[in-house]
């Protein structure tokens, strides 16, 4: 039976049919979905780690426990497992292990464009990537044999196209392997020194054999057309080229990433008059061919920026340009905002209006740096916000420790804000950090944390206490405001601000999507008292807009939160 | 076949990923090959939003560009005039009537388009308006806008009814299943009077 499924769907399809029993993974668009569709298999347990690191190691684990495990993440967060995947790198598996990694050329929900094969290469594992959803579920399964045979975990490399786009998946049976048997071998999962080089000789042998494998592997593709232009290519960038070029072009379709064939390449190149290298992000495959002395043309073409497309390619190489209609007239542009209702709204307009600086981090709440709340200055990376504004106050001193905040949301915050927090409350500055609680993980899409009571199967779990834990790390003014209440959320960040001592301020209450949230009717504008001053429009709220001079509130969308009916000074806006 | 490409386009909580799932899943059931490339992440906060749904002998890309759409179906009008260019010369733009500030235009720093439908007209293009999210409320629920417009291309198509109905079936929870299926039969029924 052929069903239309998601990459990442597929992805778990894969998992399930290749055996896995445990997989720990990290939520993060575009890799998110693959973890939550193999929790909807009761045959695998899965869960949401804390953060990437954890997730990994909790995959290795089960590995040398002899299961085959996953683990799954975002391009970014493969930097934050980057430790244990350079160590997992010389242990090797016992059970297969593979890590999915997806990157985001385009940066349609993420902070850079990094290409993660950067990382298979230097940590020296395999890394194998599939172009549609049929190839996620089949190159899942074929890592898992190649996991075992070579003694390594594999990396399968997504992007966002790949993970998000539907294609047609021939469905199996899942096959469980019986369990590998655990036996105590210090010399190859303790990587103490004198044990690690004993590993390291292990992995450069075992580089070899995977080149080797590369040459023959079923994963790689050649598609002869015959003619004089050969494409060398992998992944979705295949798929471009050969929507752009069709029977036109011959291909190198490489599904093994790394380690690279070479005779394989060669003997490609010999065929073709002119051969190009069509890769997305960075010029891996391209200056591999180039140390191989052969003559291809890339990124000369290409370049090193965002996303391909079949259009980009028939440009490129065919000079070909697309007959198009255009709209009369200027088109406003639509950034993503809060939603209406977002808790997160009430606490930006409180730090926009006072004009803080704001040290800000990754999810819905980096919304609050568009306009007009325009409440923040900084966002770098998971975490960052408590860690930098410790840096910006000790650079700037008192002046800033009165002016200045973190902004980090729970489950960020849960993910590698706490480290940061310690180092506030260890190395002395009188920071104020925010937590904004929504109780989820908001931006990918509605997923539990270690803070929300429940696991990634929805049954009930531990709770972290945040109150607790702030305390217990060393803050002692930890306060907690419900940000649909302005005047409360004001005064708390202004008290907290004037204190010599480091606060935490919990700004508590839950997702408006979120299913149990329950509603209040659509607020109204009294025509009559609506003077058109516009303060409303302050708060950004995709509600509210002012036609023919006088607010208007969108019955459709307003949840009746009440926030602009406290910032209204004529008391026009009523339930 | 040639692989002919469907974009639908709207503003990110308008429910896209419900449509493009049941269009599809009519397609795949036709006996297509399909491809349907979702937005999901940042982008689906409040953004412009655009999903690709393609079918044919064998589909490789899964993205449409500028040009190469035969069909836009658009759940704004401002996001039917941003995705234009996408259309083929000789495509159709079926949209909903519906219009939503986006952020600029709030802020008071841009202003919403006046006479969308009619400049697109215009310019040559065969359009069928809806008003979806009047058809979606008497349905039970503004939210149902998107099934409303899958009836509107419904009735411009000539897939079997049962498809669709299957389709609906597999995509919508039981909960709102009859919500559904009233708010694709009121779409259905509307793109007759509307088609212009």
């Amino acid at each position: 039976m052929k069903k239309l499924m998601l990459g990442n769907a597929a992805f778990a399809r894969g998992l399930y049919e290749a055996g896995v029993t445990v997989a720990s993974s990290y939520p993060g668009t575009p890799s998110t979905e693959i973890t939550e569709y193999a929790a909807e298999y009761d045959e695998i347990y899965a869960e949401w780690a804390p953060n990437e690191k954890v997730a990994m190691e909790v995959a290795l684990g089960a590995s040398i426990a002899g299961s085959r495990s996953f683990c799954g993440m975002k391009h970014v967060g493969l930097n934050v497992a980057a430790d244990p995947l350079y160590t997992a790198a010389y242990t090797g598996v016992n059970g297969g292990m593979i890590i999915a990694v997806a990157d985001d050329p385009g940066m349609h929900s993420s902070q850079n464009e990094q290409d993660s094969r950067h990382h298979a290469i230097a940590s020296k594992v395999l890394m194998v990537e599939p172009s549609d959803s049929s190839e996620c579920k089949e190159f899942v399964k074929t890592s898992f044999e190649l996991s075992e045979k070579f003694d390594t975990p594999v990396i399968v490399r997504m992007c966002t196209r790949v993970a998000h786009s539907q294609s047609a998946v021939e469905l199996n049976d899942r096959v469980v392997p019986e369990q590998k048997e655990y036996i105590k071998n210090p010399q190859k999962y303790v990587m103490m020194p004198a044990f690690a080089r004993g590993r390291h000789v292990f992995v450069e042998e075992r580089t070899q054999k995977l080149r080797e494998y590369a040459e023959t592997s079923p994963l790689n593709k050649v598609i002869d057309n015959g003619g004089e232009i050969g494409i060398i290519t992998s992944g979705i960038s295949y798929q471009y080229a050969r929507e752009a070029m069709g029977e036109g072009a011959s291909y190198l379709k490489l599904g093994v990433i790394n380690p690279l064939p070479v005779k394989l390449i060669k003997d490609f190149c010999a065929k073709y008059k002119k051969v190009y290298v069509i890769e997305e992000l960075d010029d891996i495959i391209e200056t591999h061919c180039k140390a191989l002395g052969l003559d291809v043309v890339g990124k000369d073409l290409f370049g090193y920026i965002g996303e391909f497309s079949q259009a980009i390619v028939a440009e490129k190489l065919l000079g070909k340009k697309a007959d198009t209609v255009s709209f009369d007239g200027t088109v406003p542009v639509r950034p993503p905002v809060m939603c209406a209702g977002c808790p997160h709204r009430g606490l930006f307009y409180c730090l926009s209006k006072n004009k803080i600086t704001v040290s800000g981090d990754i999810g819905c709440y980096t919304l609050g740096a568009s306009a007009p709340l325009s409440a923040m200055d900084t966002t770098i990376c998971m975490g960052a916000s408590i860690s930098a504004l410790h840096g910006f106050n000790k650079a700037r001193g008192e002046a800033a420790e009165k002016s200045t905040v973190a902004v980090i949301g729970d489950s960020t915050f849960m993910h590698s804000g706490i480290t940061g927090l310690v180092n506030i409350a260890y190395n002395a500055t009188n920071s104020t950090v925010i937590i904004l609680d929504n109780s989820i993980t908001g931006m990918t899409g509605h997923q539990q944390n270690p803070t929300t009571g429940k696991n990634l199967k929805g049954d009930p779990a531990a709770a972290v206490n945040l109150e607790e834990l702030c305390k217990a790390v060393g803050i002692k003014r930890v306060r907690v405001v419900d940000p649909y209440n302005l005047a409360e959320t004001e005064a708390a960040i202004k008290e907290e601000l004037a204190v010599s001592e480091p606060s935490v301020i919990i700004s508590r209450r839950p997702c408006a999507l979120l299913k149990y949230v329950k509603h209040k009717p659509a607020l109204k504008i009294v025509p009559d008292k609506c003077k058109g001053c516009k303060i409303c429009l302050r708060l950004g709220c995709p509600a509210i807009s002012v036609r023919e001079g006088k607010a208007v509130i969108d019955h459709t969308q307003c949840v009746g939160c009440g926030i602009c009916s406290e910032v209204c000074k004529s008391g026009a806006i009523a339930e | 076949m040639d692989t002919r490409s469907i974009m639908i386009v709207g503003v990110g909580g308008q429910g896209s990923l419900l449509a493009s799932r049941l269009l599809g899943n009519v397609l795949l059931a036709q006996g297509h090959d399909v491809k349907v490339s979702e937005v999901h992440g940042m982008s689906q906060r409040g953004g412009s939003v655009v999903t690709y749904v393609k079918y044919g002998d064998e589909v490789f890309s899964p993205v449409i560009e500028k040009g190469e759409a035969d069909v836009i179906i658009s759940f704004e009008q401002l996001e039917a005039a941003r995705w234009l260019p996408y259309l083929k010369k000789g495509g159709k733009l079926i949209t909903s009537t519906q219009k939503l500030d986006p952020m600029p235009v709030i802020t008071g720093n841009a202003e919403y388009p006046e006479d969308i439908i009619d400049k697109i007209k215009a310019a040559g293009i065969e359009v069928t308006a809806a008003d979806a999210l009047t058809l979606a409320e008497e349905a039970g629920n503004a939210k149902a806008s998107n099934v409303v417009l899958m009836g509107v291309v419904a009735a411009n198509t000539d897939f079997d009814d049962k498809l669709w109905q299957d389709a609906i079936e597999q995509c919508v929870p039981p909960k709102f299943l009859e919500l559904n299926k009233k708010a694709f039969e009121l779409g259905k029924n509307a793109a007759n009077v509307v088609h212009s």
